[in-house]
């Protein structure tokens, strides 16, 4: 994504609308879980959408832009209204907040997906910044490697869940090397180009394990599900977690959890 | 090297990474990288905030290009004024076309060349070549892929691609002494054959890295000095520049040169930078009596009416090849044309015109991580660019074609995806059933899965698994 898109300034709301994302609904529930955990405990009231799918990115990407709008207008229509939509990934926080602009640059609904990208944020900038909690309760004695998530250029989502991260009891962040470059992910990338992705995804590995961190922790559960799916295939040892579930763990080590 | 009549595959680049030498991936691996982290260094030691000077420099291009009409033929007029002749060429045909004119009109037999990308784009030296001209490369990178027939991996650092023992060989090859692997050897030799070529030819030949409508000033940077001597030493100086490279003023180059040699190469400033208006003056001691300006469009108006315009601001610094993990894995060649890497995957297809269904595989060869942009001395929203293209290449049908390219995501596979999405019954039905793919051997699944799994382990479906525990939290 380009780096600058609409930069979320809306008031912080207290009901808060989460848009689960399709990745949690097929594989990751203890994520979502734990995001609407995180959420009451910070006195949001979540409501769930039932009817919501996918952001729409996976066709966005793939170039088949006349799926991407059908599904992006579904999405749409799903979280209408003024409530705050908080996703637990950066990545569709920015199909929502940057991709689908570029989607419906030329489109008549043009200014509804705008009114959606202004009220969306990814987790942890709608705890920083919209909620203005810099400060984490609960114990983790870990050392942990963050993996900034390509989709967080360019925005503050990285900082807000660094900054999370460190003020909880016991951790330690830890740099690894060439932090900034691609996990090698990206969607349909992963499967289209599977040796260079395979290649991105074991340099990844090497550097991360190369500081021998208990834990790896991202805020997108795609680059988890691909760093993690290919270090398990190579062998290789490796705790991951996404930001939302340390959070929640963490809460229930205070015994502070909702 | 001119763009392959073939389609391909959409996995090319792939495929292309895959079949390249340990050798080569790890030079091109390191190459880039160090050129990376020397540029960040440079820039963030340099200046308080280095992305706004990306922005500034970013709209004083889209500006110069934005007004094109008023400032190219004011660059014009100042260079015609200061004693340079000027020439348009509409594409590839007519520039090498004026070039031959002025090199037969002076007699010429032999020409040297700076480095230039415009000249690899109209394919000068083979052309020259064919009609008895000598031309040779003086940029020392360029010089060794042309004594090997190779072409140019990357922007700044043609042969990135190789390491010292293959230059050695190369310049073994060519009969520039035994085999010696020294690196001031290497050069040593190179300088004293090219010292030979300056002083017999007739012609110099160079690109243009920014051209002032204001005063009509061409700027050339290098680092090996070899622009100047391909000006000292001749009597005749052909500039062939694209039409982007126009700036409004002088004082624009301060913002512009500061940021393309950290960018380029990490250097606060090239070694040489040159400012060229025009031939030798009266009472000039030396300089060539002739220069000759062609501008070339060669497609670039096309791309300048186009939702894809601000491509057209790259100063071709090659930050965007050197942080970028596609590249770093697959290497120049992979891009099968001039401009490689994200700008490349942009440009070529785009330059291509007609031809853009040869080249539209490339825009899908990114991960889309956007470190390109986040890099881009001129701010260019690559990432975006790439993106419009996969839609382009969608509508014009102009994906998976090749007989061998079974692409990995199934035509209509996404028309599927978005029937499902679009209906929350089927989306639910969807997350029940999907469990199935839990018990699905890896040979029966569907092959965007199969790849996958190739490279991961499959994590468990566990579809619909949060809405049954939000729904059993609501009711309790």
């Amino acid at each position: 994504m380009s780096a600058r898109g609409a930069v979320n300034q809306s008031p912080p709301p207290r009901r808060v609308s989460l848009m689960a994302t399709c990745l949690c609904d097929a594989f990751f529930d203890d994520v979502a879980q734990a995001t609407v955990e995180v959420l009451e405990h910070l006195g949001c009231e979540v409501a769930f959408p039932e009817d919501q799918t996918c952001c729409a990115q996976p066709a966005f990407n793939a170039g088949e832009w006349d799926s991407a709008r059908r599904v992006a207008r579904h999405t749409l229509g799903v979280f209408r209204g003024d409530d705050a939509v908080v996703v637990p990934s950066g990545s569709c926080a920015r199909m929502v907040d940057h991709g689908a602009l570029l989607l419906f640059e030329n489109e008549p609904d043009r200014p509804e997906v705008e009114g959606l990208a202004q009220r969306t944020w990814e987790l942890c900038d709608f705890i920083v910044r919209g909620l203005g909690v810099t400060r984490w309760p609960g114990r983790l004695k870990a050392r942990v490697a963050f993996h900034r998530s390509c989709h967080s250029r360019g925005t503050r989502y990285a900082e807000s869940a660094l900054a999370l991260l460190r003020s909880i009891d016991g951790v330690e962040v830890v740099p690894f090397g060439e932090g900034e470059q691609c996990c090698g992910f990206g969607g349909t990338f992963s499967v289209g180009f599977p040796h260079i992705s395979r290649a991105m995804g074991t340099l990844k590995i090497d550097h991360v394990l190369a500081v021998k961190p208990d834990l790896l922790v991202s805020a997108d559960s795609s680059c988890l599900m691909h760093i993690g799916g290919l270090a398990d295939r190579l062998g290789r040892e490796m705790q991951r977690q996404h930001v939302a579930v340390v959070l929640r763990d963490a809460l229930k080590s205070s015994g502070t959890a909702a | 090297m001119s763009t392959n009549a073939d389609r391909h595959p959409p996995d090319a680049v792939d495929r292309f990474a895959a079949a390249q030498g340990d050798d080569r991936r790890a030079a091109v691996r390191l190459g880039s990288k160090a050129g990376h982290e020397k540029r960040t260094e440079i820039l963030f030691r340099d200046y308080a905030d280095p992305d706004e000077l990306r922005r500034l420099a970013g709209a004083i291009k889209q500006h110069a290009l934005d007004h094109l009409d008023v400032y190219l033929p004011r660059a014009e007029a100042q260079l015609r004024a200061h004693g340079a002749q000027v020439h348009f060429a509409a594409d590839a045909v007519e520039a090498r076309d004026h070039v031959l004119a002025i090199l037969r009109a002076r007699g010429a037999l032999g020409v040297v060349k700076s480095k230039s990308m415009v000249t690899e784009e109209i394919e000068l030296g083979p052309f020259l070549a064919r009609h008895g001209i000598e031309s040779i490369e003086t940029d020392l990178g360029e010089f060794i892929v042309q004594i090997d027939d190779d072409h140019p991996s990357h922007i700044v650092k043609p042969i990135i691609h190789k390491n010292r023992r293959e230059i050695a060989n190369s310049l073994e090859r060519h009969g520039l002494g035994p085999y010696d692997d020294t690196p001031e050897v290497i050069t040593r030799r190179a300088r004293a054959f090219l010292r030979n070529k300056y002083l017999s030819a007739d012609a110099g030949i160079t690109g243009a890295n920014f051209v002032s409508a204001e005063s009509g000033r061409l700027v050339l940077v290098t680092n090996e000095g070899n622009s100047r001597f391909c000006l000292a030493a001749t009597g005749c100086h052909i500039a062939l520049v694209g039409i982007e490279k126009i700036v409004p003023r002088d004082r624009d180059l301060g913002v512009l040169l500061n940021v393309l040699a950290r960018s380029a190469t990490g250097q606060q400033l090239s070694v040489y930078t040159e400012f060229l208006r025009g031939p030798r003056a009266p009472g000039q001691v030396d300089g060539p009596e002739e220069m000759h300006v062609i501008f070339l469009d060669n497609g670039r108006t096309g791309v300048l009416a186009s939702e894809y315009r601000e491509i057209l601001r790259c100063i071709r610094c090659g930050a965007c090849l050197n942080v970028c993990p596609v590249y770093r894995q697959a290497s120049g060649h992979a891009y099968r044309g001039v401009y490689s890497g994200p700008v490349g995957a942009v440009l070529s297809p785009l330059l291509a015109g007609s031809d853009f269904a040869t080249l539209s595989d490339l825009p899908k060869a990114s991960s889309l991580c956007g470190a390109c942009n986040e890099v881009c001395p001129v701010d260019i929203p690559i990432p975006d660019l790439l993106l419009r293209l996969r839609d382009r290449a969608q509508r014009a049908g102009t994906t998976s074609v090749s007989a061998d390219a079974t692409p990995t995501v199934p035509p209509g596979a996404m028309t599927a995806w978005a029937e499902v999405a679009t209906r929350p019954w089927a989306w639910k039905g969807a997350l029940a059933t999907g469990g199935l793919m839990n018990h699905l051997p890896q040979a029966l699944r569907p092959k965007p899965l199969r790849v996958w799994g190739q490279n991961h382990v499959q994590a468990p479906w566990r579809g619909g698994a949060f809405r049954k525990w939000l729904a059993q939290r609501r009711r309790a």
